[in-house]
């Protein structure tokens, strides 16, 4: 599908993101069939697409959140997952909310100021979560992403609930990653200010007729 | 991985003692124990021959109490899927849920158990075998309410069903535990810790499972 992604990926095979053939279906509904698509180290990916398309879905077949209906998916040993959920401890402040997720992936207390930092949260880094607006929610997010130092970010609307300003943040560290050989599957409706090496774009399946 | 449990069982047991929420099946406990005596009148004996078996009961309630929020709250605020992204499995999670759980349910019902059989006019050695066979029994009821929570994840109405499902589950705890306080041969006891250790080991399978199923 992406040529040059193929070739490049023979050099560093195991650190590359490879889908192969993937199918979901979610309850009855077949949502893709043999998607086939590759990233590089460096390179970063858009799926596109209407709401209830499967995109979603998608980024969490890849992080192993999902079992593919048939296919496979080769993905390199960290992963780190961006969605619509907190999973920071609502009563801490973030600061000290992030120190959980630090421990269990072995990153310092310097990590957590920096991934704080890259979310442009240094001023909140002391407020408890429970107070944060929507797209502050949405940045302390993208923070646990950011600390997690995985080589690929899976990332479901980054972008949802972001000023203009926190955009061109994010899309300055999502540089950044790719730049140090990071890898990143997006999806996002609104336009993230970084040059994506492939676009997917999932389109409706017209569902077969079961006969009764 | 001794790491990540040690994390995730830390996080568990700090949330639920700064909450408060430990504390709920302790005071639920002594309001049984106090009300026991009102409604059966103060007669030592009657309370000396019953209490072990009231707080025996009281014991299985007061188990009821954290279910709805022992898996619900971590799975609807993603941490269960931030934890699998990271390659944790699901086992791994319902054990130290299971460990953290009785951390926190464990030792305060211990205690509260000792001030109420106080309540109940318990001392000596039926005292002592009411105190042991709740310690045994404490890891199991902290199993099956991890299992229960897990199972009903998600439903609706959660509470009633996860009461329902833990009445016939407990049978046996119930019949060797409280059984155990007119035993004098201490077999009793022991049949009540084989039923715990069973309770306890498949406990991550089970909930495992249930967790698994809830993200499909």
């Amino acid at each position: 599908m992406n040529e040059g992604a193929s070739t490049k990926m023979r050099d560093q095979a195991s650190d590359s993101l490879r889908a192969q053939t993937l199918s979901c279906v979610r309850g009855d509904k077949l949502l893709f069939r043999d998607l086939n698509f590759a990233l590089a180290p460096g390179q970063a990916g858009l799926v596109t697409g209407s709401n209830g398309v499967g995109k979603s879905s998608l980024l969490r077949l890849i992080a192993g959140l999902l079992e593919p209906f048939s296919g496979s998916i080769h993905k390199p040993a960290a992963t780190a997952l961006c969605d619509d959920r907190m999973a920071l401890d609502e009563n801490l402040s973030l600061q000290h909310a992030l120190r959980f997720w630090a421990r269990l992936d072995g990153q310092s207390e310097n990590d957590c100021t920096a991934a704080i930092a890259a979310a442009g949260m240094d001023h909140l880094a002391e407020v408890p979560i429970r107070y944060f607006s929507t797209g502050q929610r949405q940045r302390a997010r993208l923070a646990r992403t950011f600390l997690s130092h995985a080589n690929l970010w899976l990332l479901d609307e980054p972008a949802n609930g972001l000023d203009k300003a926190s955009v061109i943040l994010l899309g300055q560290t999502l540089q950044t990653h790719l730049d140090r050989g990071g890898m990143i599957l997006a999806a996002s409706h609104i336009a993230l200010p970084i040059t994506f090496d492939l676009n997917l774009e999932l389109a409706t399946i017209e569902q077969l007729e079961t006969p009764l | 991985m001794m790491g990540v449990l040690k994390s995730l069982i830390w996080r568990d047991v700090r949330q639920s003692y700064s909450s408060g929420g430990t504390w709920l099946p302790v005071i639920f406990y002594l309001s049984v124990a106090t009300l026991f005596p009102f409604a059966v009148g103060p007669d030592r004996d009657l309370l000396f021959q019953t209490g072990g078996g009231i707080l025996w009961i009281a014991a299985l309630l007061a188990t009821l109490l954290p279910l709805d929020r022992l898996v619900q709250p971590d799975l609807d605020n993603g941490l269960y899927d931030q934890l699998l992204v990271r390659g944790i499995t699901d086992e791994l999670i319902a054990f130290a849920r299971l460990i953290s759980h009785w951390l926190a349910f464990g030792p305060p019902l211990l205690f509260a158990a000792l001030l109420a059989s106080g309540l109940m006019g318990l001392e000596g050695p039926p005292l002592v075998t009411l105190l042991a066979s709740l310690a045994i029994a404490t890891p199991a009821l902290a199993g099956l309410a991890v299992m229960i929570a897990a199972l009903t994840a998600g439903l609706k109405g959660a509470g009633a069903l996860g009461g329902l499902l833990l009445v016939p589950l407990a049978i046996p705890l119930l019949i060797f535990g409280a059984g155990s306080l007119a035993d004098q041969s201490g077999s009793a006891l022991l049949f009540l810790s084989a039923v715990s250790l069973l309770l306890v080991a498949i406990t991550p399978f089970a909930a495992g499972a249930a967790l698994k199923a809830v993200r499909e």
